[in-house]
């Protein structure tokens, strides 16, 4: 097994650690939000009404037929909402109780079983972070079976009892790639045994353990100290409970959209772990006090799910910390306790003036504040050669913290990535 | 009262706001505002949490470690004229002379920036920036002491006009502004910058005024200088802010700790102008450090993070050629004793080239990283 160090970054350390306790809730009401997924033109399969089982198809992508996005529980379809210019915001399922599946199991093509059931958006590509394109053969596969970023869950526990799924999973994982399957361990993990033996017998799988502070977590500092992304080449990755739902949809031939969430930050009265559902409303189980903000993911990338509950597609994390919408007399001026409390920006925006700061926590062999400046010009040649193919926007979370500019980075690297993929796609 | 503050501003904010009836006060009125209260924004994308750190804080601290320089220099006035004049007074008169001495420098120096800043921002709908809060407190303490009012307006004015805005204000300027004042005037009025009679205030005609490198630069040797002690304490003529080193490290440190000061471009410096000085120089190479504007430089000009090289290699690159190109200067120059502003205003303008040799060495590992995985293909 190598092993692999990661230097910089920053470990960012906040109230509202999850217990390991796990409380079963099974939701009335998911929702599939197009908004999760990036490049996705969705176009309705079904109408309000409708009833489906878990499987069925709710809507499917105008770019990629083939790619639909199946309701994750038995029911009816509840509601379409839409935004503006009538874009689908998300499609809400009511839940009868009796959670019925299609079943897959007469599906032979992996790939097309994958598809058919809609696992298959699990499955992400780099450069880009849009869903995986069943076209393409990637370099290699990448799952990182652990979480570096604020309050995140912990691995070893959610997937303590699920070695069978995960190790139907990474096998499946292994036939897509002419290369390798790529797993992540960190050093105090007490699932690196047992991943290592679910992966003994499959002949592409690299397992390999990191150290260091966040990101070193995260997909994209892996491939970048394993295989760093090269102008034209895709690899795909995807989180370690979706190789647990690819792999029960071999084993079982149904798609079981469980997923073990963690309930964590310091506005969340006694936080701890839910066995749920995909895109679940976690209304009822959010004990929460009054003026915060629920993030479904982390702190540093997660989606604000305040106005409608309904958690996001990938995510296994819950975070719910204070609003900072309050005015602080001479804020600029008093000592700093905790830097990271509520939402607050804690300043305006400012031009670029400090330098050297993000690379003490960008672990990557590329200039930053050179990256984002050419993709604030929209300069394709130069973001190319600054490395942009390496990165997606979540690299670049923390440098967005601790940007003394307060400038929306993560926004600005998205926008540059997008504007490559529609100008060369 | 407080409570009664905040809702005096909310009350009276409308009137700035767009069609109110002084929208044209929009950026003052947000400079202040934001000066009393941080603002109730909430972030809107990508993280959800933000550093407390931000641009006020930051630029606040450069203040607060020039603060040491200003207020030995202030002192150092005093001592200077009185010690010229031969006169014994005490300590308040000292400090009381040279605060007499010093505030219309600051006056000025602020009266006439900060109008600027805030016209510019007001024409341009833009937050006023708080660059010029340090730049502004910086320029008083690099001048001579007795330069005229008028001719001090008149370099605020060009460092902040061509300085800064033309390129688009705060962030975007080539060369430091604080500099760039002096530099203006110090080849635009040569008699009041130079020479022995500009760097004590209200000098003796009798008195030799001459700074240590002046005493260099005619010709003397190190038994003609003061005491490196002197040098070091800081009890000797020269630009108001420069002369004291325990001032200048006791800021410097705290820049450094803060983690404003690039502490790569501090070092690089010292090591460029130690190595240039073994090499050309007569002067052991400690009274380099000590003498003239090297250590103010070093701490608060060369590391101001706009116009110093931005990638880590640069900036050891800039830092060393800044310490050995003032040396240089220093040493092999015929026109004047200084070398430290024009080796940072010159290294200022090699920055941005510094950088692209860098980022193009970046840039050429990845393309052959390129051409290497389609060679194997």
């Amino acid at each position: 097994m190598d092993k692999i160090k990661i230097r910089k970054g920053l470990n960012i350390r906040l109230n509202g650690e999850p217990t390991k306790q796990l409380e079963c809730f099974e939701p009335t009401f998911c929702a599939l939000k197009p908004t999760d997924f990036i490049g996705v033109l969705p176009k309705m399969d079904v109408a309000e009404g409708d009833a489906v089982k878990a499987g069925s198809v709710l809507f499917h992508d105008k770019n990629h037929e083939q790619i639909v996005f199946t309701s994750p529980i038995s029911g009816k379809v509840k509601s379409i909402v839409r935004g503006e210019k009538r874009a689908i915001l998300r499609v809400v399922v009511e839940s009868d109780g009796k959670n019925e599946s299609i079943d897959f199991g007469s599906v032979v093509n992996p790939i097309e079983k994958m598809l058919r059931s809609g696992v298959w958006p699990m499955l992400r590509q780099r450069p880009y972070a849009t869903i995986a394109n069943p076209a393409d053969k990637p370099k290699h596969i990448f799952v990182s079976i652990f979480d570096t970023a604020p309050l995140a869950p912990d691995y070893d526990y959610i997937i303590e009892n699920q070695y069978d799924a995960l190790t139907a999973g990474i096998n499946v994982l292994s036939k897509l790639t002419d290369g390798n399957v790529y797993i992540s361990v960190t050093t105090n993990s007490s699932c690196k045994d047992a991943i290592n033996r679910v992966s003994t017998g499959i002949h592409n799988v690299v397992i390999t353990e990191f150290s260091g502070p966040h990101p070193a977590g995260n997909i994209g500092t892996q491939i970048n100290a394993l295989s760093p992304i090269n102008k034209g080449e895709v690899v795909w990755y995807c989180y370690p409970q979706d190789v647990i739902t690819i792999g029960n949809l071999f084993l079982t031939g149904k798609y079981d959209s469980t997923r073990i969430i963690a309930m964590t930050g310091s506005a969340v009265k006694n936080p701890h772990y839910y066995k749920t559902r995909i895109g679940a409303d976690i209304t009822p189980i959010l004990n929460i006090e009054e003026n915060s903000r629920v993030i479904s993911g982390n702190v540093l990338t997660g989606t604000n799910i305040t106005n409608d509950n309904f958690l996001c597609f990938h995510d296994s994390q819950v975070t719910v910390i204070p609003e900072g919408n309050k005015y602080k007399l001479f804020g600029w001026l008093k000592p700093i306790f905790k830097r990271y409390s509520d939402t607050n920006t804690n300043g305006d925006t400012r031009p670029y003036i400090m330098t050297g700061q993000f690379e003490r926590v960008f672990p990557f062999d590329i200039y930053p504040m050179q990256l984002i400046k050419a993709c604030l010009i929209k300069d394709i040649d130069l973001m190319e050669e600054l490395g942009i193919y390496e990165v997606d926007a979540e690299d670049f979370a923390l440098c967005e913290v601790i940007d003394q500019s307060k400038t929306p980075i993560q926004q600005i690297i998205r926008e540059g990535l997008e504007f490559i993929r529609k100008e060369t796609c | 009262m407080l409570m009664g503050l905040r809702n005096y501003i909310d009350k009276i904010k409308p009137n700035f706001e767009q069609g109110g009836k002084f929208a044209k006060f929009h950026s003052t009125f947000e400079a202040f505002e934001t000066f009393l209260y941080t603002p109730n924004r909430v972030t809107t994308s990508g993280a959800h949490i933000r550093d407390a750190v931000d641009m006020k804080r930051s630029l606040i601290y450069v203040v607060f470690a020039l603060i040491p320089c200003f207020l030995f220099g202030t002192w150092n006035i005093g001592y200077q004229h009185f010690l010229s004049l031969g006169e014994d007074v005490t300590f308040w008169q000292t400090v009381g002379y040279g605060l007499i001495k010093i505030i219309p420098l600051y006056l000025v120096s602020y009266i006439v920036g900060l109008t600027i800043e805030f016209t510019f921002a007001e024409i341009r709908h833009e937050d006023v920036n708080e660059g010029y809060f340090v730049t502004g407190f910086l320029i008083p303490l690099i001048m001579p002491v007795d330069v005229p009012l008028w001719m001090l307006a008149i370099a605020v004015a060009f460092a902040v006009i061509i300085g800064k805005e033309v390129f688009g204000g705060s962030g975007m300027n080539v060369v430091n502004p604080a500099l760039l004042a002096r530099a203006f005037l110090f080849f635009s009025y040569p008699s009041k910058m130079t020479g022995d009679n500009v760097w004590i205030a209200g000098k003796a005609d009798a008195y030799s005024g001459a700074t240590p490198l002046g005493t260099i630069f005619n010709g003397g040797t190190i038994n003609d200088l003061p005491s490196l002690m002197d040098m070091f304490v800081g009890t000797i003529p020269g630009s108001v802010g420069e002369t004291s080193k325990i001032a200048i490290l006791i800021g410097g440190i705290f820049l450094i700790l803060t983690g404003i000061a690039s502490l790569r471009i501090i070092i690089s410096t010292f090591v460029g102008a130690i190595a240039m000085s073994l090499l050309i120089s007569d002067v052991p190479f400690y009274y380099h450090l000590l003498m003239g504007g090297f250590m103010f430089g070093t701490f608060f000009m060369a590391t101001d993070p706009v116009t110093a090289a931005q990638t880590n290699i640069g900036k050891l690159i800039y830092g060393f050629l800044i310490g050995a190109v003032a040396i240089l200067i220093r040493v092999a120059n015929p026109g004047y004793p200084e070398g430290m502003m024009l080796a940072i205003l010159l290294l200022n303008v090699f920055a941005p080239l510094i950088d692209w040799c860098v980022v193009e060495c970046n840039i050429y590992k990845r393309k052959k990283r390129w051409a290497a995985e389609r060679r194997t293909k």
